[in-house]
C-alpha cells in the first residue's frame, strides 16, 4: 500500500478534510498504530504491547506484537511505523551479536539504551519513525525502563507509555504508580502481581478509547529467571 | 569524525572513504596549496591544513547535495555558489521558515510526521561567587509533556556545566560529543580548554549543520581562573556575556533577573534569584515547569542544590498572598473599630 501524506497550499502537512487545494505526495512514513508500555519494579520489569497493526482505517493484522526480546534481561517495545520497527530491531540484534563476539559478554540494559540512542541519532535527518521503550534489569538486578523519542533522546524512568494511546495511559500511570496528585496515600512499592494486573487494566481502558489499540495484549515479564510472555485478549472492534 | 564516529552517520552519505577522498588528501605537517582550492564551503568543514589533532571532518556536504530526500532543510538551490545571504534569518528551521521560497517548498523536502521535544527555561549568570545556572525540568512535545523530569543542566567536567535548550536529542548527543572532544583535547595537550575555547569548539562542530533543522542552544557556564559564561547556538551565534536566559520562558526569567542580579550577590541570594526566575517563567510559560535545578560553579568545581518541585510553590504563594490580604483586612478593620470607639467616647455636645 502506497503511503501518501496530504499537504495544504503552504506546503504544511494536513491530515483532515478541508476545502482548498491539497496535494498528495509520496511519504516514506506511515503510522501503523499500537501502544507500548513498560514498568520497572524492585526486581522485575514488565514490557507490554497490544498486537494490532493498522493503517488509516484498515487493520492489517491482529497478531503483530510490538515487544521484541533482545537478551535474557532486556525487551524492547517499538511502536510507530512498522517498517522502521522491523529494520531497527534487526540492526539492534546485529549490533548485540557484534558486541557479544568482540567483548565476550552480553550487553546490559543501560548499554543497549545508550547504543540505541546513537543508532537513532545517526539518522537525525531521516529518522526512524519509531517510539521505543526498553524494559529490563540493570546490572544490580533492579528493574529499569528507558524511553526514547524518534531521534534518540532518552531517559531512565520507572514507567512509561508510548505509541498511539500514550497520552491516555501516561497520566493514569503517573497516578497509580507514581502516586502523583494524590494526597494522604501511602507510597507502597509495586509488587509483581499488582503490576501485571495494573498493566492489564490499563490496556483494557486504552482499547476502549483508542481505535488503534486492541485485539490482544502481550505482556513480557522480565525477572532474573528470564523473560516470560503472556497473551490476553482485548476488544477486537 | 565526531558525529560519524559516534553515530555511524556515514551510512547516509555513502562510504566514508569515498566521501573523504576528495576532502582529506594525505598531508604532511605543512598543507599543500591544493587543499585551499579543494575545500568547498557548501557545508563541508574547511580542513586545517596541518593534519592536526583538531581536524575533525563530518562528511555532511555530500549528504546535503545528494540525498534523495532532504528533511527539514532549506531548499538546496540549483545555484552552485553557496551564499550566506540566501539562508533566511530565522535560524535553524524547516521549510516553513522560508517565506520567500514561494508557496511550494523545494521538491523532496518532506516535513516530519512527528514533533520534536522542545521548549524550556534555562538561565545562567555571573556574580562575585562564581557562575549560577538554573533550569526547569519539563520536556514538552507539541502540547504533551514528554518528560517531567529531564535534566537540562549537565556537567561536562568538574568546572564546566552545559545548559541545553532546543531539541532534546540534539542537546544530548552534541553534549556527549563536546564532552568527548574536551576530554581528548585535555589528554592530547595536557591542559583543559577554557570555557570560551569549549564554546568555540562547539560552534565549529555545529557549523556544517547550519541551515538544517538541528536546534541546539547551549549555554556553557564554567570556571577557568574566573567565571565565564558563553552562549552557543546552532545557527552560528557564539556570545560571551554575564547573564543569559534561553528558551520559551526566557522573557519572564529575564524580567526577574534584570531586577535581582548584581555582581555583589551572595551565593544564597544568587540561588534565590535563579530559583525565582525559573519559578516565574514556569508559571507564565506553558512549556516550562515541573521542577527546578540550580547549580553553582566556583573555583572548587560545580555543586548542585537538590531538585525542587515547583508545583506546590504555586499553592504556597497563593496561601502567602491570602494570608497577607487577611492580615491587612484585619488591620483595617481594627483601625476602623478604634476610630468608631473614639467618636463614640467623645462627650456629646448639646
Amino acid at each position: 500500500m502506497i503511503s501518501a501524506q496530504s499537504f495544504g497550499e503552504n506546503g504544511k502537512m494536513k491530515d483532515y478534510h478541508h476545502t482548498g487545494p491539497v496535494e498528495y505526495r509520496f511519504s516514506p512514513y506511515t503510522f501503523n498504530g499500537g501502544t507500548v508500555l513498560a514498568v520497572a519494579g524492585e526486581d522485575f520489569a514488565i514490557v507490554a504491547s497490544d498486537t494490532r497493526l493498522s493503517e488509516g482505517y484498515s487493520i492489517h493484522s491482529r497478531d503483530s506484537p510490538k515487544c521484541y526480546k533482545l537478551t535474557d534481561t532486556t525487551v524492547i517495545g517499538c511502536s510507530g511505523f512498522h517498517g522502521d520497527c522491523l529494520t531497527l530491531t534487526k540492526i539492534i540484534d546485529a549490533r548485540l551479536k557484534m558486541y557479544k563476539h568482540s567483548n565476550n559478554k552480553m550487553m546490559t540494559s543501560g548499554a543497549i539504551a545508550a547504543m540505541l540512542s546513537t543508532i537513532l541519532y545517526g539518522r537525525r535527518f531521516f529518522p526512524y519513525y519509531v517510539y521505543n521503550i526498553i524494559g529490563g534489569l540493570d546490572e544490580h538486578g533492579k528493574g529499569a525502563v528507558y524511553s526514547f523519542d524518534p531521534v534518540g533522546s532518552y531517559q531512565r524512568d520507572t514507567y512509561k507509555a508510548g505509541g498511539s494511546a500514550s497520552a491516555m495511559l501516561q497520566p493514569l500511570l503517573d497516578n497509580q504508580i507514581g502516586f502523583k496528585n494524590m494526597t494522604g496515600v501511602e507510597h507502597v512499592p509495586l509488587s509483581k502481581d499488582k503490576a501485571v494486573q495494573l498493566v492489564k487494566d490499563v490496556f483494557i481502558s486504552a482499547a476502549e478509547r483508542d481505535v488503534y489499540t486492541g485485539d490482544a495484549l502481550q505482556i513480557c515479564l522480565i525477572t532474573k529467571e528470564g523473560v516470560k510472555k503472556e497473551m490476553i485478549t482485548l476488544r477486537r472492534d | 569524525m565526531a558525529l560519524e564516529d559516534l553515530c555511524g552517520l556515514q551510512a547516509l552519505g555513502g562510504s566514508l572513504r569515498g566521501s573523504l577522498r576528495g576532502l582529506t588528501p594525505d598531508l604532511g605537517p605543512m598543507g599543500s596549496p591544493r587543499d585551499k582550492r579543494r575545500g568547498r564551503y557548501a557545508g563541508d568543514v574547511p580542513l586545517s591544513s596541518t593534519a592536526s589533532v583538531l581536524s575533525f571532518s563530518v562528511p555532511v556536504g555530500r549528504y546535503l547535495d545528494r540525498s534523495p530526500i532532504d528533511f527539514g532543510q532549506m531548499a538546496p538551490d540549483s545555484a552552485p555558489t553557496p551564499d550566506a545571504s540566501r539562508w533566511s534569518a530565522g535560524g535553524p528551521g524547516g521549510p516553513d521558515s522560508a517565506p520567500g521560497a514561494g508557496p511550494d517548498p523545494a521538491p523532496g523536502v518532506v516535513p516530519l510526521p512527528f514533533p520534536m521535544a522542545h521548549g524550556t527555561t534555562t538561565l545562567g549568570f555571573l556574580f562575585q561567587g562564581g557562575v549560577l545556572a538554573a533550569a526547569d525540568t519539563r520536556s514538552s512535545c507539541s502540547g504533551l509533556v514528554a518528560c517531567p523530569a529531564s535534566r537540562k543542566v549537565v556537567p561536562l567536567h568538574r568546572h564546566l556545566l552545559a545548559l541545553g535548550s532546543g531539541t532534546s536529542a540534539d542537546i544530548t548527543l552534541w553534549r556527549r560529543i563536546l564532552a568527548r572532544e574536551l576530554r581528548l583535547y585535555q589528554l592530547r595537550h595536557g591542559r583543559r580548554l577554557t570555557t570560551g575555547g569549549a564554546a568555540k569548539l562547539l560552534a565549529l562542530m555545529l557549523h556544517p549543520f547550519k541551515g538544517t533543522e538541528l536546534c541546539v542552544a547551549a549555554t556553557l557556564c564554567g570556571w577557568d581562573g574566573g567565571g565565564a559564561l558563553y552562549y552557543v547556538c546552532s545557527d552560528g551565534k557564539r556570545l560571551q556575556g554575564e547573564l543569559f536566559s534561553v528558551g520559551s520562558g526566557s522573557p519572564y526569567a529575564y524580567s526577574v533577573l534584570d531586577e535581582e542580579v548584581r555582581w555583589g550577590l551572595s551565593a544564597e541570594q544568587a540561588v534565590r534569584a535563579g530559583r525565582e526566575a525559573v519559578y516565574r517563567a514556569s508559571r507564565r510559560d506553558a512549556y516550562s515547569g515541573n521542577c527546578v535545578d540550580v547549580f553553582l560553579v566556583t573555583a572548587r568545581g560545580w555543586s548542585r542544590r537538590p531538585r525542587e518541585d515547583l508545583g506546590e510553590e504555586y499553592y504556597r504563594e497563593e496561601e502567602r498572598l491570602a494570608e497577607g490580604l487577611r492580615r491587612r483586612r484585619e488591620e483595617k478593620e481594627g483601625l476602623r473599630r478604634r476610630r468608631e470607639e473614639e467618636v463614640h467616647s467623645l462627650p456629646t455636645k448639646t
